[in-house]
């Protein structure tokens, strides 16, 4: 059973989306998706300072079985990239929700928020699409 | 252990061979000033080391080879030794037409059965490998709505099934990428498709038989609705294979089509040796064709076959590479083209999907769960080993390593992506029904020992020169240097 914290919000592609409170956004991928992708070896995380529209691509990340597309849930600016990710990739692995973070953006409008998924939500697709 | 721990100084075998061209002296400011890095060993030393070496190999002369996606068939040794005949091989790429025409001749040939056999206007040779094949493809149908001054068309659509090289590809040639997702029965979503295409639409880039093993149902409809809107339609050639004969791609209204010569027609591959791409086109893109490529003259004599260059294709996407493509591939292709007729050809689809249909239902029979179970396979079909990996902890990965202990190549694992734990199984025309039971055989037998002990299948294989490789390992820091008393 994967871990799905209940105070962040979901996107159907497996990323987890965290207000802070300063009102900028952490952006990661959900344990579930850091387990079937296993151990990363490579994060390309988002330039900071770059507008973004949610659905954008904006990060990848790879492990030898594949690489995917990370997508933005968020409009707004990317104001800061995890760095730490560059020589320590499986941090996503080992820390989904909290050092394995991505990226940082400032949203645009926040009541994108509402319209991701809540924990009990993806809870219900990940058991659908294990059904 | 390598070569160079079988050194020892001094030690030397002399040339094989005559040189062909002349001695020319070095200036002594180029010359080097310590003797190179190489092994010193006898000629015997080197015989046994590299026999040893590809007998650790798996090989489809060796084993049974099911990887889905690449087309592991046998190639006819009669391909390579007439490739191999010493006037196609002494022939040199800028020599003049008129000393190579036999080649070009050949050549000429079979571009035409390739345009034949896919139903399209033209076809050159040029690319040098499947991907280069997808760029030149891609770059003709940017070229086209340029040359049109339809410059709005920059979007490339592409099925989530797609192999990577196909948004690759679009990226490569400036393109946006826009995804579309399949449905449960395995066909692109039809009705995702009628959403995005439009003025923005440049093509879109199917492959049928789809990566899924499944031939895509809806095509012309499909083709309609992508040409209706003013986009064209390219053709991924890497499941040609099943089709071969049958059906052409130019029939289903796609404009472009990459072959892999090297899968499709016959030449030894994997490992990223060279290749052949063949593009074929539609008659709207013919003006675009990379060059260059062979035409045939009406005057008989010792210019009949020559080149079509930027002279007279001035729309031309331009050269892919210094000469037309790898003459070696081509000629295997030529032959083995020749050696089937269009008559073997269609023998090619029937046998490649008769054979993977007869393991799908073995496979199923022997309690193997499908990935499209209501969906006649291909040339290619998808086992999933969800239920193995949950109630067993044996995944895809264990399975395919125990196989190995088996005696077969693994089939691909992990892809496409969207089939959670998959097998891709592509047996090809070229085995023997007996070999596809001893594949079932193999399958089964693995399956029961996960069933009685899980842990010792999870440790496989055992049988090998290496046990599991540490894959991250290997991507995060490759190092295959030879440094000397460096273990």
């Amino acid at each position: 059973m994967s871990n799905i914290p209940e105070d962040y919000k979901y996107t159907k592609t497996h990323e987890w989306v965290k207000l802070e409170e300063d009102g900028s956004i952490l952006v990661g991928i959900s344990d579930h998706a850091q387990e079937a992708l296993g151990e990363l070896v490579f994060v390309e995380t988002p330039d900071t300072g770059i507008e973004v529209v949610s659905g954008d691509s904006v990060a990848v990340v790879e492990s030898v079985k594949s690489a995917s597309d990370i997508y933005t849930p968020i409009t707004g600016e990317i104001i800061a990239a995890n760095e730490d990710l560059e020589a320590t990739p499986e941090l996503v692995n080992e820390d989904a929700y909290e050092r394995g973070w991505i990226f940082r953006i400032q949203p645009a409008h926040m009541s994108e928020l509402d319209e991701l998924l809540s924990a009990e939500e993806y809870q219900a697709q990940l058991d659908e699409e294990d059904s | 252990m390598l070569i160079f721990e079988h050194s020892h100084t001094g030690r030397y075998s002399t040339a094989q061979a005559p040189h062909d061209v002349a001695e020319t002296a070095i200036p002594k400011h180029l010359q080097r000033t310590e003797r190179a890095g190489l092994p010193e060993v006898s000629e015997l030393q080197a015989v046994r080391h590299y026999t040893r070496l590809s007998q650790k190999n798996f090989s489809i002369d060796t084993q049974f080879y099911p990887l889905g996606s690449c087309t592991m068939k046998y190639n006819p040794r009669a391909c390579n030794s007439l490739a191999m005949l010493p006037e196609f091989l002494s022939r040199h790429p800028l020599a003049p037409v008129s000393h190579g025409q036999g080649f070009m001749q050949c050549m000429y040939e079979l571009q035409e059965m390739l345009e034949d056999v896919t139903g399209m206007a033209g076809v050159t040779l040029t690319p040098m490998a499947g991907a280069q094949g997808e760029f030149a493809g891609v770059a003709m149908i940017t070229a086209y709505h340029k040359a049109r001054g339809d410059t709005e068309r920059t979007q490339i659509i592409v099925p989530d099934a797609a192999h990577g090289t196909n948004p690759a590809t679009a990226i490569m040639c400036g393109c946006e990428v826009i995804e579309i997702p399949t449905m449960k029965d395995g066909d692109v979503d039809f009705d995702a498709l009628k959403k995005v295409v439009g003025p923005k639409t440049a093509g879109i880039m199917l492959t049928n038989p789809s990566t899924l093993g499944v031939f895509e149902r809806r095509i012309k409809e499909i083709a309609a609705l992508v040409h209706d809107a003013g986009g064209l339609l390219y053709y991924d050639g890497a499941n040609l294979n099943a089709i071969l004969g049958q059906v052409r791609p130019g029939d289903m209204g796609f404009d472009v089509i990459h072959m892999n010569l090297h899968k499709t027609f016959s030449t030894p591959h994997g490992g990223g040796g060279p290749g052949s791409g063949a593009v074929g086109v539609s008659k709207r893109l013919l003006p675009f064709m990379p060059i260059p490529f062979i035409k045939k003259n009406k005057e008989e004599g010792e210019q009949q076959y020559d080149w079509v260059t930027e002279k007279e294709l001035p729309l031309t996407i331009g050269r892919l590479s210094a000469f037309m493509g790898n003459a070696g591939v081509n000629l295997r292709a030529y032959v083995y083209a020749r050696m089937l007729g269009k008559e073997g050809m269609q023998r090619v689809a029937e046998f490649a999907t008769l054979n993977a249909n007869y393991l799908m239902k073995r496979l199923a029979d022997a309690g193997f769960d499908l990935a499209f179970p209501e969906r006649r396979a291909t040339h290619e079909f998808i086992v999933t080993l969800k239920k193995q990996a949950k109630e067993l902890n044996v995944n895809a990965m264990d399975f395919a390593k125990a196989l190995l202990d088996e005696g077969f190549h693994a089939p691909t694992t992990y892809f496409p992506l969207l089939v959670p734990e998959c097998l891709l199984i592509e047996p090809t025309e070229t085995e023997a029904k007996e070999e596809l039971d001893l594949f079932v055989d193999a399958m089964v037998n693995v399956l029961r020992n996960s069933e009685k002990d899980s842990a010792h299948v999870k440790a496989a294989p055992y049988t090998l020169p290496v046990r599991r490789l540490d894959d991250v390992r290997a991507a995060k820091q490759l190092d295959v240097r030879y440094q000397k008393g460096v273990a």
